[in-house]
Formats: structure tokens, C-alpha cells, sequence
């Protein structure tokens, strides 16, 4: 695209220059080709740090349209510090439209969580990814790991899930935790939370994962298998809450705790802003709905 | 020890060169099911060179490894493809380092270092595999409480004793051993060579161990192949070997051993 005819002489349409982005393309094409295998690409430098979502800033910029609509989530929620400064990146250097909506995005970058709102086909959503290995910490060569990941020589995951279980009397792990996708590659969703492990498996949403740092991306293509790892007798279970949302009383959604004050007041709301604010409008409220902070003071 | 019509292992003429620099030459035995071999020689005479290549750990510039599989085909090493080696290394093989730390993982604890194999193979029942695990380190002697400590908490010996029973839990037919008593003060060699030859009589185990220590090799070993140079000079069984060198390195290395 002619960078002029757009309006935004200092930057290429979202950001990258057309040969990086054909390079990363490239990378997610191959990607998809092969569920859950961490393509490897260059990874080039971005304006933020990493651990800022560099990895998935680049996907975004790669696959990004000018008639996209692109909604950004740090923890499920638009409006914190991440999400903010990526949405307006991307306003600024690409021009497309933005929304908290889940269900007006096209392209949807989380850094956690999946929205609680089910996706739809033709939706894309992009993880940022800290660490893409999930062998990493059991084996910290490289080549080892691609060796088994080329040899399927997962024992080794269980060996994590065993100490789990030894050291806790159960899988504690609630983040990262394992998956095999299409009963071949043993993939690390990201910091997910184990919550949304199951809307992973045969999601009509093309879901995306970039590390910017380790210089990887893989992919799950829609309708793939993802199923979590676990033993016979300690099957997968997700986090369950025994509260309800504060603000809109949701039931059987990841909630977020919040400290109110120093007197040990607290409250469990949605992660998923743009859930919990739906639910409001549509006339849901929970136990702490219009009350202020004031309230709890 | 097993009648049977071949050998478990077949080595034939195994050369190994770093660039010019030779490491092991010629090399050719044959181990039988059952059998413990003992390789022993100075340092630098090309055991351990030699125990690399025939556990396919290092590839041979020349010479043949052949292996009779469970189901009586007799395979070569070298033209097997690297996940059936593998595999094979993880099952049927087993390879006790000197030094436990190469051989364990020293940050999961006992119970998954043993465990680990069966995972590996496909156990996914964690019930099962504690089982066998606890199992496991009473046949090596670890308290059964131990199974949740992590290997860097144990003693040399007790490392020892969980590195050897992670690679027994598969119940495999051949071991490698490379100086397992090395680092050992010699009460807790005497105990871990008992045991060894406890376990290689109840499972049947042929092993092949590479030592220095000539008192190893007479405790544990049938038949003993002696390394000078890159070369076998002398092999036989142990008690004539021992009793009756031929070669003068070995009468040599014989009249070397500290009497006390």
C-alpha cells in the first residue's frame, strides 16, 4: 500500500514494511498449515518493549486489512495500560477501526484471555506469547526440544503434570497449561488461563500465537482439536468460582478479584469487560452494581 | 544366564577417529543375553569412546552394532532410524552415567525421575506410576518418604541407586554402565555393587560396564575385555583374566591393585 494515498507519511501501513510482513505471513501460513508447530521467524524490533506483546503486535500488523476491525485485550480487559497503547498503535499507524466488542472485531489481540462471548468463523484471534516452549522448563536445550517435538517424545510434559500432582495433591498448574492439538504437537497456549482451554478445541475462530522475543509463531487452524493434558485418574478440570460477577452477576465466567480497601474488602467481577458491560446494558446486575468505591468505604 | 541360539549384542570391527586422532580401533565382541561384561583400561584407553558407540550415543567412523530386538530380529544400530533409536534407548536400554546429575533430572523429584520412562511410553495413570515408582526405590533401597525429595537432596550413593532404577523401571534387557561407583567412597560401592548384582540376577540383565577399578569388574562381571591404547590387548573371563593376566599391561594393571 502507498503509505501516502493512506494519510500517515511517517509509517507504513501498520508499521511493518510490506517485505516483513510478507515474511511473517509466510510464517503463519506455514503455521497453519501445521497445527500447533512453532514456525520460526525474525522477529524484528518493535516500538514497546518485550513482554509487551510484541510477538502478536507483528501478526496483527501482518494479517491487519484496511477494513479490519481489531479489538485488544490485556487480561480480558480493553481498557488497562496494554491493551490501550496497542489499540491506539495500530489507530494510529494502520488507521482501522477499533471496538471493545467482541462480536464487531474481526481480529481480536489478547494477551490471556479468550472472550467469554463465543467466536465466530472468519474472526481471528492473536495470543501474545511470552515463552512458545512448553518442554522449556523440564529442558532448556533447544535442540533437544525440537528433537522431541520432531520425535513426539512428550513424557516428559507428564513428568511436570506428575510433580503437580506429587507436590499439590492435584494439577496446580492453572496457566500454560499443556495441550496437544489434532493429537500431534504438544503446544503451550500461552499464559491462558486453563479456564479457556476448552474454547480452544474446534473453535470456528482462526486462532494465532506469536512470541516476539523467542521469534515463533504457530497456530490453531479453526474446528482443530485441542485436547489438555492429564492423567486417568487426575483428569483436565477448569477453575470454577464460587462467586458470582459483583457488577453483573454472571455465572460460569473467569473472574477477576479486586482489593477495595485495606480492610480486607474485596470483589470478584468479570475479567471480560466487554462481557460484563453488555450483561449491564442488557439489564443483569450483581450484589455491587451502581454502587460506587465509596460504597464499600 | 539365558540359552539362546545369538547374541543380544554384536559389535564388529567399531573404529572410532577424532579427525586423525584415533579413539577406539577394531573393536569386535559379542555380548549373550545375560552376560555381564566388563570394560576396563587406563584413562584415555578408549572405553568410554567405545561405550558411546556401541550405545549409539556416538556414531562409529567404521564398524557395525547389531542388536537382537524383542522379537529375535538382530537390527543394526546404525541404519535404524533415530526415533526407533531412541526409543529404544528409552525402553529396552539402559545407561547409568558416573556422574547421577548427567543421568537424573536434578529439579523433579525422585518419584518422577523414575516415573519419567513410563510416562514416556505412554502411562497415564498417576496412581500406577507412583506405584511403581515407590516399588522401585524399595528395590534400590530409598525409603518409600523419600519419593517426593528431589535427587539434589540425596546423598552420591542414594543418586546412584535412583539413577539406576529410573532406567530399570522398563525392565530393559541391556545396560550400559560408565563408572558407576566412581564418585563413591568404597563402603557405599561395596553396597551399590551388591545390589547391582542382586538386580542382575532377579532381572536377568546383561550388562556392559566400563571401569578403572579392577575390584568392580571381579565383583560384577563375567567376562572382562581389557583397553590399552585403543585396542582390546586381552579378553576373558574375569577370574582368569584377573588370576592369570597374559598381556604384561594387564599383569601390569593386576599388580597395580593396592593391597591392603
Amino acid at each position: 500500500m502507498n503509505p501516502h494515498a493512506s494519510g500517515f507519511a511517517a509509517y507504513n501501513f501498520a508499521y511493518l514494511d510490506e517485505q516483513t510482513k510478507r515474511m511473517i505471513r509466510r510464517a503463519i501460513l506455514k503455521a497453519i498449515a501445521i497445527p500447533g508447530y512453532q514456525v520460526p521467524f525474525a522477529s524484528r524490533e518493535m516500538p514497546m518493549p518485550y513482554g509487551w506483546g510484541t510477538g502478536g503486535v507483528q501478526v496483527t500488523a501482518a494479517i491487519l486489512g484496511a477494513d479490519d476491525t481489531l479489538k485488544v485485550i490485556d487480561q480480558g480487559s480493553d481498557d488497562t495500560t496494554n491493551s490501550v497503547s496497542i489499540r491506539k498503535f495500530f489507530e494510529k499507524t494502520a488507521g482501522v477501526a477499533t471496538t471493545t466488542r467482541t462480536a464487531d472485531a474481526s481480529i481480536i489481540q489478547t494477551r490471556h484471555r479468550i472472550p467469554e462471548e463465543p467466536l465466530k468463523s472468519g474472526q481471528v484471534l492473536v495470543y501474545q506469547v511470552p515463552i512458545p516452549e512448553p518442554l522449556r522448563f523440564l529442558e532448556p536445550r533447544e535442540t533437544e526440544t525440537r528433537k522431541m517435538h520432531a520425535l513426539e517424545e512428550y513424557g516428559l510434559m507428564h513428568v511436570k503434570l506428575y510433580e503437580d500432582i506429587a507436590k499439590n495433591g492435584r494439577i496446580a498448574t492453572t496457566y500454560a497449561y499443556p495441550v496437544k492439538i489434532e493429537g500431534r504437537y504438544v503446544m503451550d497456549p500461552s499464559p491462558t488461563p486453563k479456564f479457556d482451554n476448552p474454547k480452544m478445541n474446534d473453535s470456528p475462530a482462526l486462532q494465532l500465537f506469536g512470541a516476539g522475543r523467542e521469534k515463533r509463531i504457530y497456530a490453531v487452524p479453526p474446528h482443530t482439536e485441542v485436547v489438555s493434558l492429564d492423567f486417568e485418574d487426575h483428569p483436565f478440570e477448569i477453575n470454577r468460582f464460587e462467586d458470582t460477577c459483583a457488577l453483573c452477576g454472571a455465572e460460569g465466567v473467569y473472574l477477576d478479584e479486586v482489593i477495595l480497601d485495606d480492610k480486607g474488602n474485596r470483589m470478584f467481577c468479570c475479567s471480560d469487560t466487554d462481557h460484563c458491560e453488555q450483561r449491564r446494558e442488557a439489564g443483569h446486575s450483581g450484589a455491587r452494581a451502581g454502587q460506587g468505591l465509596e460504597a464499600s468505604q | 544366564m539365558t540359552t539362546t541360539d545369538q547374541p543380544l549384542l554384536s559389535v564388529a570391527g567399531v573404529t572410532k577417529y577424532y579427525g586423525d586422532r584415533m579413539g577406539c580401533a577394531d573393536v569386535s565382541f559379542d555380548l549373550w543375553p545375560g552376560e555381564v561384561l566388563a570394560v576396563v583400561g587406563e584413562s584415555g584407553s578408549g572405553k568410554t569412546t567405545l561405550l558411546n558407540c556401541i550405545s549409539s550415543r556416538l556414531r562409529p567412523t567404521r564398524g557395525s552394532v547389531h542388536y537382537a530386538m524383542r522379537d529375535g530380529q538382530s537390527r543394526s544400530l546404525f541404519e535404524m532410524g533415530e526415533a526407533e533409536r531412541r526409543f529404544l534407548m528409552r525402553t529396552d536400554w539402559g545407561f547409568v552415567h558416573q556422574n547421577p546429575a548427567d543421568g537424573l533430572r536434578m529439579t523433579v523429584s525422585a518419584g518422577a525421575n523414575v516415573g519419567e520412562r513410563l510416562m514416556a511410553v505412554g502411562d497415564r495413570h498417576y496412581g500406577r506410576i507412583r506405584g511403581t515408582a515407590i516399588d522401585w526405590l524399595g528395590r534400590v533401597e530409598i525409603a518409600a518418604d523419600r519419593i517426593d525429595d528431589q535427587p539434589r537432596a540425596f546423598s552420591g550413593g542414594m543418586r546412584q541407586r535412583l539413577q539406576i532404577a529410573r532406567n530399570l523401571v522398563t525392565a530393559p534387557r541391556l545396560v550400559f554402565m560408565d563408572e558407576p561407583t566412581g564418585g563413591l567412597d568404597v563402603s557405599v560401592q561395596a553396597r551399590l555393587l551388591d545390589l547391582v548384582r542382586g538386580l542382575v540376577s532377579d532381572l536377568d540383565l546383561s550388562i556392559i560396564v566400563v571401569t578403572h577399578d579392577l575390584a568392580v569388574a571381579r565383583l560384577l562381571s563375567h567376562r572382562m575385555m581389557v583397553m590399552k591404547d585403543g585396542h582390546v590387548i586381552e579378553t576373558g573371563l574375569t577370574d582368569r583374566v584377573l588370576d592369570d593376566p597374559r598381556e604384561p599391561y594387564t599383569q601390569l594393571l593386576v599388580s597395580s591393585i593396592l593391597q591392603v
